[in-house]
C-alpha cells in the first residue's frame, strides 16, 4: 500500500506508539484485502457498532482506556448502537440481578465513547439514518461505520461507500481520518454478483426474504430484479422501511453489505444492469421457496408449543411511520378479538429520538392504552441474558431470530398472537 | 495420506492442531458469544443454525471455514476471544478472508501477544478434503498440511 507522507510518519511512531498501532492495524487491514491507498473519510458522523458494557468485553475496554489516555479520538462525531437495558421492559428481579452483572461496564463504556465523541445522548441506536436521528450520509460519501443493518443500509439505499468493518476498525478508522480502500469504496466492488429475481404473488415479508437472499448470496452483492412491482419505484418513508428490514435480514442471515434493487436504489435506477458482472448467477425467489427458508427456521424453545411470554418488535429499530403502522394495526387486532390490551407482553423498539417525536404526538397514549411497551433498547443485549433465553419469546426480526432463542413469525402473525393470545 | 494446501497468509505462524470444520460460513457473534459470556472452557459454538459447529468445542483447534457472516461485531468479539485465550489455534479459509474475520484476527495480531496464524484461499478443494479430526499442521509460509 502505498501512504502518503502523513500516514507513513503516523505508522513510524510520530505520534507515538498507540497511534502507530492504529495505523498498523489499518495499514494491514488494507493490505488484507490488496488496497493500494487510504482514502479520506468525508462523512460528518461515525457510527460505531459498539454499545454494551457488557463484562466479557473488558479487553475491548481496555484497549479504548489505552486508546484515549495517547489522546487518540475520534475525528468525527458519532452514532452508536442501542444501549443495552431500560426499566420499562418486562423482567424479574433474577433477570434484573443479571443483567447488572453482564452490563456491569456500561458506565465506563458510556463515558469512554463520550470521550471519543459521541454526537449526544440519544446517539444510541442501529438506525442511525433515521431523519430524527441525523447521522444520515450523502451519496459517495466514504464512511468508517460498523453495525451490519446500518452499514447495508447506508451502502445500498443511500449510495454512500462503506465497507463491513468490525466493532473496533470503525472507530479506529475514526481516529486517523482515513480508512483503506477497497470493496464497498471501488466501483468494482459495488458490482453485482448476483440476479435476484422476484416472482411472488405479493409483496415477500421484508425479513423473510432478506434472509432467504442472505443465506443464498452470504458476502456477494444481489441485484434484485422485480420487486419494484411491488414497491413501486420512489424511496418514500414507507419503501425505505421496508429496505431497512429486509436488508438487516440479509446481513444478519448472511454477510451482505450492499444490494441493489431494479428501479429504486440509486446506483441501480442510475446504471441498471450495467452494475451486473457478466456470469452473474441467478436465484428465483417465489412463494414457495420464501415459504421454505421461513420452514427452516429451527425453534429452540425447550418446549417448542410453548405459549410466547414476551415478544419484540423493532429489530432494527422501528421508523416513526412503523410505529404508527403498528399502533393503528394493534388497535384494529385488539377491536377484532375483543380484547383491551395485547395478551402477550410486547416491546416495541426505536431510536431515543424517534421516540420522543412519537410521544409528542396522538399515537403515544393510543399505543400505551393497548399495554404494548415503548423502548429504545437492542432486544439483543436483552436476550443474552441467560434467563432470558430460557423465556418463549417471538419476534418479528429474522436478525433477532439469528442471534438469540427467540422464535420469528411474520408481522401478520405477530399481529394476531399478541392480540389473541394465539395464533 | 497427507496433503498440502498453500494459501496466503494474513497473520503468520507455525502451529499443529485438530481441524474442526465448518462446511457454511461461520458466524462469529452466535458461535462465541455464549462461550465468552458464561466462561465455557471448551468454547462450545452456540450458533444453532451451524450444523457442523453447533455445540462443539472451539478451543484450540484448527478452524477451517469458507468465510466469516454475520454482525460486525464479529472482529470485535474474535479480538475479545484472543484477549482473553479463548482463541482457535489457527484460523483456515477455503475463500479470500472477509472484511470481519480479517478485522478480529489483525486486531489480535497487533494488540495482544497471542500467535493465531491465519491463511486464507486455500480453494474449495481444502474444505473437501478435510474432515473433523484430522491433524492439522501450518508452516509460515502460508502451507496447510492435512492428514
Amino acid at each position: 500500500m502505498i501512504l502518503t507522507q502523513e500516514q507513513q510518519a503516523l505508522l513510524d511512531g510520530e505520534k507515538g506508539e498507540t497511534i502507530a498501532k492504529v495505523m498498523k492495524t489499518l495499514v494491514m487491514y488494507g493490505e488484507a484485502f490488496s488496497a493500494k491507498r487510504m482514502v479520506p473519510i468525508t462523512s460528518e458522523y461515525g457510527h460505531s457498532v459498539i454499545s454494551f458494557g457488557i463484562s466479557v468485553m473488558e479487553p475491548v475496554y481496555d484497549l479504548y482506556e489505552q486508546l484515549l489516555s495517547e489522546g487518540a479520538v475520534s475525528k468525527q462525531k458519532f452514532s452508536a448502537d442501542p444501549r443495552p437495558l431500560d426499566k420499562n421492559v418486562p423482567s424479574n428481579l433474577l433477570q434484573n440481578i443479571v443483567f447488572k452483572i453482564m452490563y456491569g461496564a456500561q458506565e465506563r463504556m458510556e463515558k469512554q465513547l463520550e470521550e471519543f465523541g459521541i454526537m449526544n445522548d440519544d446517539a444510541y441506536t442501529c438506525a442511525c439514518y433515521l431523519p430524527e436521528v441525523g447521522n444520515a450520509p450523502g451519496r459517495g460519501e466514504v464512511l468508517s461505520w460498523a453495525e451490519s443493518s446500518a452499514v447495508v443500509y447506508a451502502n445500498s439505499v443511500l449510495g454512500a461507500r462503506c465497507n463491513r468493518n468490525s466493532g473496533i476498525i470503525e472507530l479506529m478508522g475514526s481516529i486517523a481520518g482515513f480508512v483503506p480502500e477497497f470493496g464497498f469504496l471501488t466501483d468494482d466492488g459495488r458490482k453485482a454478483d448476483w440476479i435476484v429475481e422476484v416472482r411472488t404473488s405479493k409483496l415477500p415479508e421484508a425479513q423473510v426474504f432478506g434472509s432467504a437472499v442472505g443465506m443464498k448470496v452470504l458476502e456477494e452483492v444481489p441485484y434484485i430484479k422485480g420487486l419494484d412491482q411491488w414497491l413501486g419505484t420512489e424511496l418514500d418513508e414507507s419503501v425505505c422501511a421496508y429496505l431497512k428490514d429486509f436488508g438487516a435480514a440479509t446481513a444478519s442471515n448472511g454477510s451482505v453489505g450492499l444490494y441493489h434493487v431494479e428501479n429504486l436504489t440509486p446506483e441501480a435506477v442510475d446504471y441498471g444492469d450495467d452494475l451486473i458482472r457478466e456470469n452473474a448467477r441467478v436465484y428465483v425467489v417465489d412463494d414457495a421457496e420464501l415459504e421454505r427458508v421461513k420452514n427452516s427456521y429451527p425453534v429452540i424453545w425447550k418446549n417448542p408449543d410453548a405459549k410466547p411470554k414476551l415478544c419484540f418488535v423493532g429489530c432494527p429499530h422501528l421508523t416513526l411511520q412503523q410505529l404508527i403502522d403498528w399502533t393503528l394495526k394493534v388497535e384494529e387486532g385488539l377491536k377484532a378479538s375483543g380484547n383491551k390490551k395485547v395478551k402477550i407482553p410486547t416491546v416495541f423498539t426505536t431510536a431515543p429520538a424517534v421516540l420522543k417525536e412519537f410521544n409528542k404526538s396522538e399515537y403515544a397514549s393510543r399505543l400505551e392504552a393497548t399495554g404494548v411497551v415503548l423502548s429504545y433498547i437492542c432486544p439483543l443485549m436483552y436476550m443474552n441474558n441467560p434467563l432470558s433465553k430460557k423465556m418463549p419469546v417471538i419476534t418479528a426480526s429474522n436478525k433477532l431470530r439469528t442471534y438469540t432463542s427467540a422464535r420469528f413469525n411474520t408481522d401478520a402473525e405477530i399481529l394476531e398472537i399478541i392480540t389473541k393470545g394465539a395464533i | 495420506m497427507s496433503r498440502t494446501f498453500k494459501g496466503r497468509v494474513i497473520t503468520p505462524g507455525e502451529t499443529t492442531a485438530e481441524a474442526l470444520v465448518s462446511r457454511t460460513g461461520l458466524n462469529t457473534l452466535a458461535s462465541y458469544q455464549s462461550a465468552l459470556m458464561f466462561g465455557d472452557k471448551e468454547v462450545k459454538c452456540g450458533d444453532q443454525n451451524n450444523n457442523d459447529l453447533y455445540k462443539k468445542p472451539m478451543l484450540n483447534k484448527a478452524l477451517c471455514l469458507p468465510e466469516t457472516i454475520g454482525s460486525t461485531t464479529g472482529g470485535m468479539v474474535l479480538y475479545c476471544a484472543a484477549a482473553l485465550g479463548k482463541q482457535p489455534a489457527c484460523m483456515l479459509f477455503s475463500k479470500e478472508i472477509d472484511s470481519l474475520a480479517a478485522s478480529g484476527t489483525i486486531l489480535a495480531s497487533v494488540w495482544t501477544d497471542v500467535e493465531m496464524p491465519v491463511i486464507d484461499s486455500l480453494g474449495e478443494e481444502f474444505l473437501d478434503y478435510v474432515q473433523d479430526g484430522m491433524k492439522i499442521s501450518v508452516s509460515s509460509d502460508g502451507s496447510v498440511t492435512v492428514e
